[in-house]
């Protein structure tokens, strides 16, 4: 059970750039364990979509590499699931077939058509979705449209279900609803999940533990929270507990004290000056 | 009181109706009427070598006459018929063993049968522009070196114009299809790859650029659940690309029915460009209105094309919610 999983071992990555390689990440250490629920969070545009890619296989890290179960990860796959920020439902297609094009690929020649279309209802259902099975994604709302993403990826059975922003984009009140089914659905399925987030109280609140990153570039895992808060767990009772507040307020020192992101002006005006001291070395170089 | 507010709100209601209406009914109907009138006025004063310029009565007349030459054009295919009927059953009386020949009426073509042969002309020349233009836009959309491969070729003929393709598709065509009884006449297989050479490239341009441009986040979704390619390319890549392909299409189909009146005329293709040459070279006092009642002809025709892919765009674009104009 306590076993690593996952594990991502001094994973780096350049992107190539006008400008030349832009260094995104560096030495990214991190170990997750089967049926753990792992946040990140940090400054948008530290990094965090870019580990979630990598974990994912859509990005290939420069250095270091990330094993799942004994084997390195290098291309994507369906045993790591991804819940996309913007749903990326095909708009073509209800939501029951949107989630059938996942199962048919995982599930040919194992599963027969009838056991097929009774797992992708089961997986509808999960997420609270039967009233809808057969709309398009512009027929739904924002949050049914996540709703979808999630049911797609959870009928694939993934290993590890990858969640970038998943509610991000939500109003206070559905995001609520959809982490309460999450919750409910980790709790039955034990699936191991990676969430991104920027919302402190939603990552206290799902995971066992946070990792929280460090300001790019060169962002790195900065400290790791253990949230050892019981389960099930109720976001009304918790809302008074003294040790969830303390989990909430560690999480909220890192990000607004620790890695406190400098002035966006300020960034701007010292970003100009290094422009225009730039062809002048060049200059001097030639 | 809440009744007069109602009444009120109704009246308003009424009022924009009535403004909307005013505007999106009335204001085409003026602008018709005010160009026949421009046509009316202005007419009299142009002198041709083959008298004043028609007015849209006389053109309208030629209408009359032209359905009336059908009409006399049918009733001789009756009776030849009916000639030819009574012929062989009185010769099978003779001789039951009779050899009998049945033989097509072999009239001239009317107004309404070159507006046929021009239908079919251009749809078959549209047909086999698309069957190329597709598969070729989808391998050019999908692959970037096939792309840089085939782009020169397409940026150098796309511009060329039909007058310039005729010829030499008339001299290929005159030593390649050569055959004792052909099913087709060759103006019409000139017509046809004219009005294709000309008509491809928008949809082959527009399948493309629909193909390359699928959304970064579909292709992602697509590579999370490892589509193979004939998957991929048929649940994510066609169906992203089929606005811009239908956009592709609707421009080629235009240029068809335009390439198509000039190509009739050159290769004498029995069709509506035929109609206006004729006219052209006859030079009757007739000629002038019916050359612009063939005017106004092939521009409904084009017009009504024109919304049939509209309609067809309509009903196979998964996006009901995208406007189409
Ligand atoms: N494909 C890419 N090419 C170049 N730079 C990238 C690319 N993807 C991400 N970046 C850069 O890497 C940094 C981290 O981006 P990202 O992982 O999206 O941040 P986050 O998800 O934390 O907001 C940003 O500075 C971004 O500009
Ligand atoms: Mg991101």
């Amino acid at each position: 059970m306590s076993q690593i999983h996952l594990e991502l071992t001094k994973v780096g990555i350049e992107f190539p750039t006008p400008k030349g390689p832009f260094c995104a990440l560096r030495d990214v250490d991190l170990k997750i364990k089967k049926g753990e629920f792992v946040s990140l969070i940090g400054h948008s545009g530290c990094g965090k979509s870019t580990v979630l890619n990598i974990v994912a296989g859509l990005y290939q890290a420069t250095t270091g590499g990330v094993v799942l179960n004994g084997r390195e990860v290098n291309e994507p796959g369906p045993e790591r699931a991804v819940v996309f920020q913007n749903h990326s439902l095909l708009p073509w297609l209800t939501a029951y077939e949107n989630v059938e094009l996942g199962v048919k690929r995982v599930f040919k020649g194992k599963k027969t058509k009838a056991e097929m279309r009774e797992w992708i209802e089961h997986n509808l259902e999960l997420v609270h979705m039967t009233h809808a099975i057969h709309k398009r994604p512009d027929e739904l709302s924002g949050g049914m449209k996540q709703r979808v993403g999630i049911a797609r990826a959870l009928a694939m059975e993934p290993q590890v279900l990858l969640m970038d922003e998943p509610f991000g984009a939500l109003d206070a009140l559905t995001r609520a609803h959809l982490q309460d089914s999450l919750m409910e659905i980790q709790n039955d399925l034990g699936n191991t999940v990676i969430m991104i987030t920027h919302d402190v109280d939603e990552a206290v609140l799902l995971s066992d533990r946070i990792v929280m990153m460090t300001n790019g570039p060169a962002a790195t895992v900065g400290e790791i929270l253990d949230v050892p808060l019981a389960r099930p767990r109720n976001r009304l009772e918790l809302a008074d507990n003294a040790e969830y507040n303390h989990y909430r307020s560690a999480v909220l020192r890192f990000l607004y004290e620790k890695q406190k992101k400098i002035e966006s002006i300020d960034a701007k005006r010292a970003e100009k000056q290094l422009d225009k001291s730039e062809p002048e070395k060049t200059k001097s170089v030639a | 009181m809440s009744n007069k507010l109602a009444t009120l709100k109704f009246e308003q209601l009424k009022a924009i109706k009535w403004r909307d209406v005013l505007i999106s009914t009335l204001m085409p109907v003026i602008g018709v009427l005010a160009f026949i009138l421009l046509w009316h006025t202005a007419a009299p004063n142009i002198n041709t070598s083959l008298g004043d310029f028609p007015q849209p009565k006389q053109v309208f007349e030629q209408w009359g006459n032209l359905v009336d030459e059908y009409n006399t054009e049918q009733d001789r295919a009756d009776a030849f018929y009916e000639r030819q009927e009574k012929r062989n059953a009185e010769l099978l009386a003779q001789d039951p063993a009779a050899k009998i020949d049945e033989r097509e009426f072999n009239g001239r073509p009317t107004f309404f049968d070159k507006i046929e042969t021009s239908l079919v002309t251009v749809l078959s020349g549209f047909f086999v522009a698309s069957v190329i233009a597709i598969p070729v836009g989808i391998l050019i959309g999908l692959s970037q070196p096939l792309y840089n491969a085939i782009n020169p070729l397409i940026q150098l003929f796309k511009p060329v114009s039909p007058l310039a393709w005729l010829p030499l598709v008339t001299i290929v065509v005159s030593a390649v299809y050569v055959s004792d009884s052909p099913m087709f006449s060759k103006s019409y297989i000139i017509s046809l790859l004219t009005v294709s050479l000309c008509s491809l490239w928008p949809t082959m341009i527009n399948t493309a650029v629909g193909v390359a441009g699928v959304s970064k986040d579909l292709i992602n979704v697509s590579r999370v659940l490892r589509l193979g390619w004939f998957t991929h390319v048929m649940k994510i890549v066609l169906p992203s690309a089929i606005p811009m392909m239908f956009t592709g299409l609707r421009i080629s189909l235009g240029i068809a029915w335009m390439v198509l009146i000039a190509a009739e005329m050159l290769s004498q293709n029995p069709g509506l460009g035929k109609f206006v040459w004729d006219e052209f070279q006859n030079g009757s006092s007739d000629s002038l209105s019916r050359i612009c009642l063939a005017i106004l002809v092939i521009g409904l025709i084009g017009f009504l094309l024109d919304r049939i892919i509209l309609i067809l765009q309509t009903y196979i674009n998964w996006d009901k919610s995208a406007v189409v104009r």
